[in-house]
């Protein structure tokens, strides 16, 4: 690569950054290219599906929005907690807690459909603050490993919920195991002809936007960075540090608990989950993907949810498994997040990068 | 004297991985026999250049020739293997370990290969100790001994490896003017015994008492290297710099005013149940600067803990401004304007990884808002912008990452914040420890300008220097009490405070009373 001369540090970095990111999907590529030509005589033809797949019809490719929507909801939702340096995974359970909460009162709640959206999504939202609070006042309170106690709790959640489901709202006439119709018109609608891609892919952009505002232009922001960045820093200028990561496990399982009401409300008529869904977990690895950002999640999202939309189509057009993405995905996040990767390469160029400012006399 | 060359290095560059070049095409000498001095701001460099002897950082380009051959010290071991040892600033002993252990530790004796073989083991450290004359029980703990004789342990942990050359980085900031004394004492006798000493320091005194020749760094590249005899602290002090520094702080007589802050028999138990604080009282006065003075583990950064809210005491009063402070929270004493420059900058003084601006605000975002939520950028933008000017802080942008400063400039970043003008109490807690001459100059100025603004200044400092010529009045604390109080620092002497401070001389109950 030829240096310009006066380019700075930060923009080689920057540069560098989305440079490593390209070589990291490409080799996480061409490995599972290796493993797919053991199991398939097409192996050209089966990592090609997986590349144009999504974009065949525009059902496919509404298919990887819709798949985006809930991604990007449990990335904030994480992203939120992470920032005050708390690593709580109860997202999980409070996405789930919340699609559950909706979903009764979707069948249940009278009035006009609107309100009952409006209240399924706030009444989804409280009790996925509830579900995050757990960890949080555990941790505020007695120093318990909020990843522990989040870990552990996603199955007490589960559980709860499969009872609460079980009581209140199964289906007991449902060849499967669903609950019983939401409300006539108490659905996100549809806003192409055809897909299944519905309203919600706009509320989840509000929230991005949100996100973004609040973590780096209001005090509360300012304050959740500060304190998740050196917490002994934060408790001696004065910040309430209790009161902040609390806050900002409300405010993450909130966003959980909306998630879980836009993809019930979205994307089904019954509710019929009964293990967790995951995006708990992935809402961990779009951080990773995002470098913690949240105006990245929703492009990591995107490019999480193509994978699996493209291995789908894949899977269904030759006879590779669609598992192989799980292996791309899992190559990628390894390779993003070694820091090591290309360091060498990296330190040396800003060796050069240094010297060349130095030489044009344009550094400290 | 011996000029035969030992050590030699040629155009070393050293760029750290966020860009930052550290060392420049770097050359120097050091002779066989000597005590080199090496000195220079903070961020000038002579940290990197040292790692890079003892083989903690490898540098990009550059060549090391010892004895004449040209070696690559790749690592800690190979730098040990080639007879160079190091004495770090933070010490690296284990505490609950005695002496002896510490000494062997890594290349323990043993017995059938697998057993500690403890006599010969404390043979060995104490051999090596009466060889070079010092004066330590090598059974003792860790634990239970002074900074001075940790340092020695130190520097016997060097010798036993086979050290032939030794780097001390800032090996007395940490020692009273009596313990200063036995380790100049020590380091001639090694001087004698054909060992070469590196010595790191910011004190330029030191440097003309003890040093052969000494070479000045700046912004990452060597300025000079001459024989101390032929230079002056002043000399020296410019080159450093760049420009002409005062080396002491003018300032007027302190016009005292009503009492700000009080405390009454303040008693705090640490958590190994060892009374750090055992009944202080103290008044601080509004237009003064009270300095705190006590070798380091008396108690002093306990009281500047509590009187920040940082830690609760267990009985005891302090009183701000008449009010009886009843909840001990950081938040509380600073909604009673006082402001806090903490020890450790690093742990409680920023946060490393948010830019130079983000740093500036974490005590008082709730001024910079509009519409009482968002931040007000631009005026953030202004503040930060002023505070850079302000306090001279060298840094690219007010956008970059605090970590990428050196230890000086980050201390400015730290007054700035502190240092508002809103502040009626501060409490500066080691506010120029390891910072080069001219931030500590800087900060000192700014320290008394608030001072003759009414501001009422706690000052807690190990650096006797700073005591003597910054404070209006001191105090000494020993074991957890309060051993001495001049209401005049002016005419106190570096010797007596030592005193004080080792506990040899102590005050009656009644002079100590004086401060009330």
């Amino acid at each position: 690569m030829k240096i310009k001369k006066r380019m700075t540090v930060e923009q080689f970095s920057a540069w560098f950054e989305v440079m490593r990111f390209a070589i990291a999907i490409f080799i996480a590529f061409a490995i599972s290219f290796i493993i797919m030509s053991f199991s398939t005589n097409t192996p050209l033809e089966a990592i090609g599906n997986l590349f144009v797949g999504p974009m065949t019809s525009i059902r496919r490719f509404s298919t990887v929005l819709e798949a985006l929507i809930p991604l990007t909801f449990a990335g904030l939702a994480v992203n939120v907690m992470f920032k005050a340096n708390q690593f709580n995974l109860a997202a999980e359970g409070a996405l789930f807690m919340g699609a559950l909460v909706a979903a009764i009162l979707a069948i249940y709640m009278p009035g006009p459909p609107v309100l009952v959206i409006i209240a399924c999504m706030i009444a989804a939202g409280i009790v996925g603050s509830l579900v995050c609070a757990i960890p949080g006042i555990l941790k505020v309170k007695w120093n318990c490993s909020e990843m522990v106690v989040s870990l552990m709790l996603n199955y007490v959640v589960l559980y709860f919920a499969t009872y609460i489901f079980n009581k209140v709202a199964r289906d007991p006439d449902s060849a499967y195991k669903a609950s019983y119709s939401f409300r006539e018109g108490v659905q996100l609608g549809n806003i192409i002809p055809k897909t299944r891609l519905h309203a919600g892919i706009f509320i989840v952009a509000v929230f991005v936007v949100l996100t973004y505002i609040f973590m780096f232009k209001t005090k509360w922001g300012y304050k959740l960075r500060v304190t998740g960045s050196n917490i002994h820093f934060a408790k001696c200028a004065g910040i309430s540090v209790a009161g902040v990561i609390m806050s900002s496990q409300l405010i993450g399982g909130f966003i959980a608990g909306v998630g879980g009401s836009t993809e019930m409300l979205g994307m089904y008529s019954r509710f019929q989950w009964s293990s967790l869904p995951g995006y708990g977990f992935d809402g961990v690895i779009l951080n990773i993907l995002a470098k913690e950002n949240p105006a990245y999640i929703p492009v990591a999202a995107f490019f999480v949810a193509y994978l699996r939309i493209g291995a789908d189509y894949m899977y269904k057009q030759s006879d590779v498994a669609s598992e192989i993405v799980a292996i791309i995905e899992g190559l990628v996040i390894i390779l993003v997040a070694a820091t090591a990767f290309l360091a060498k390469y990296r330190h040396k160029m800003t060796t050069k990068v240094s010297k060349n400012l130095l030489e044009a006399g344009g550094a400290k | 004297m011996n000029k035969k060359v030992i050590l030699k290095v040629e155009n070393i560059w050293k760029v750290y991985p966020n860009g930052i070049v550290a060392n420049k095409n770097i050359n120097f000498e050091v002779h066989e026999g000597e005590i080199h001095a090496l000195i220079g701001e903070n961020g000038a460099g002579k940290s990197t250049l040292m790692k890079i002897l003892f083989g903690i950082e490898n540098p990009e380009e550059g060549k090391i020739i010892l004895n004449g051959e040209e070696v690559k010290i790749e690592n800690s071991k190979k730098a040990i293997s080639l007879g160079i040892g190091m004495v770090h600033q933070h010490f690296m002993l284990v505490d609950s370990l005695t002496i002896a252990e510490n000494i062997v530790l890594g290349n323990e004796p043993k017995k059938f290969g697998m057993f500690m073989n403890k006599e010969e083991m404390q043979k060995r450290a104490a051999e090596c100790s009466e060889k070079y004359n010092f004066n330590i029980n090598v059974n003792e703990k860790i634990e239970n001994v002074s900074v001075g004789v940790k340092q020695k342990t130190e520097i016997l942990k060097a010798l036993v490896r086979g050290a032939k050359i030794l780097i001390l980085d800032e090996p007395t900031a940490v020692l009273t003017p009596q313990e200063t004394k036995e380790l100049f004492v020590e380091l001639n006798t090694l001087k004698k015994q054909g060992h070469t000493i590196i010595f790191i320091s910011h004190k330029l005194n030191e440097i003309m008492e003890i040093c052969d020749r000494v070479t000045i760094m700046r912004h990452g590249t060597t300025v000079e290297t001459s024989f101390v005899k032929d230079t002056s602290p002043q000399d020296i002090s410019n080159k450093m710099v760049g420009r002409e520094i005062v080396l002491t702080v003018e300032k007027k007589p302190a016009r005292r005013g009503d009492v700000c802050l009080e405390t009454e028999n303040l008693v705090y138990v640490n958590n190994i149940g060892k009374k750090s604080l055992d009944g202080v009282s103290i008044k601080l006065r509004k237009g003064e600067i009270l300095s705190v003075a006590g070798v380091e583990g008396n108690g002093q950064s306990e009281l500047a803990g509590i009187l920040t809210g940082m830690i609760k005491p267990l009985s005891g009063k302090v009183i701000i401004n008449e009010k009886l402070i009843e909840e001990y929270e950081p938040s509380v004493f600073r909604s009673n304007k006082l402001s806090y420059i903490p020890e450790d900058r690093m742990t409680n003084g920023c946060a490393a990884k948010l830019s130079i601006l983000d740093n500036m605000f974490a005590d008082k975002i709730d001024q910079f808002l509009y519409n009482y939520i968002f931040l007000d950028r631009k005026k953030m933008r202004e503040k930060a912008e002023h505070n850079v000017e302000d306090f001279n802080i060298l840094c690219g942008s007010i956008q970059h990452q605090v970590q990428m400063l050196s230890g000086g400039n980050i201390q400015k970043v730290v007054a700035s914040r502190e240092l508002t003008e809103e502040a009626e109490i501060i409490i500066a807690e080691q506010p120029t420890r390891g910072i080069d001459a001219g931030a500590s100059e800087l900060i000192r100025k700014k320290i008394v300008e608030f001072r003759d603004r009414g501001a009422a200044i706690l000052l807690v400092s190990a650096d006797l220097n700073e005591v003597l010529e910054l404070s209006d009045s001191t105090i000494v604390m020993h074991n957890g009490k309060v051993n001495a109080y001049f209401q005049d620092t002016s005419k106190l002497t570096e010797e007596e405070l030592g005193y004080y401070m080792l506990g040899v001389k102590k005050q009656t109950e009644e002079e100590v009373k004086g401060i009330l």
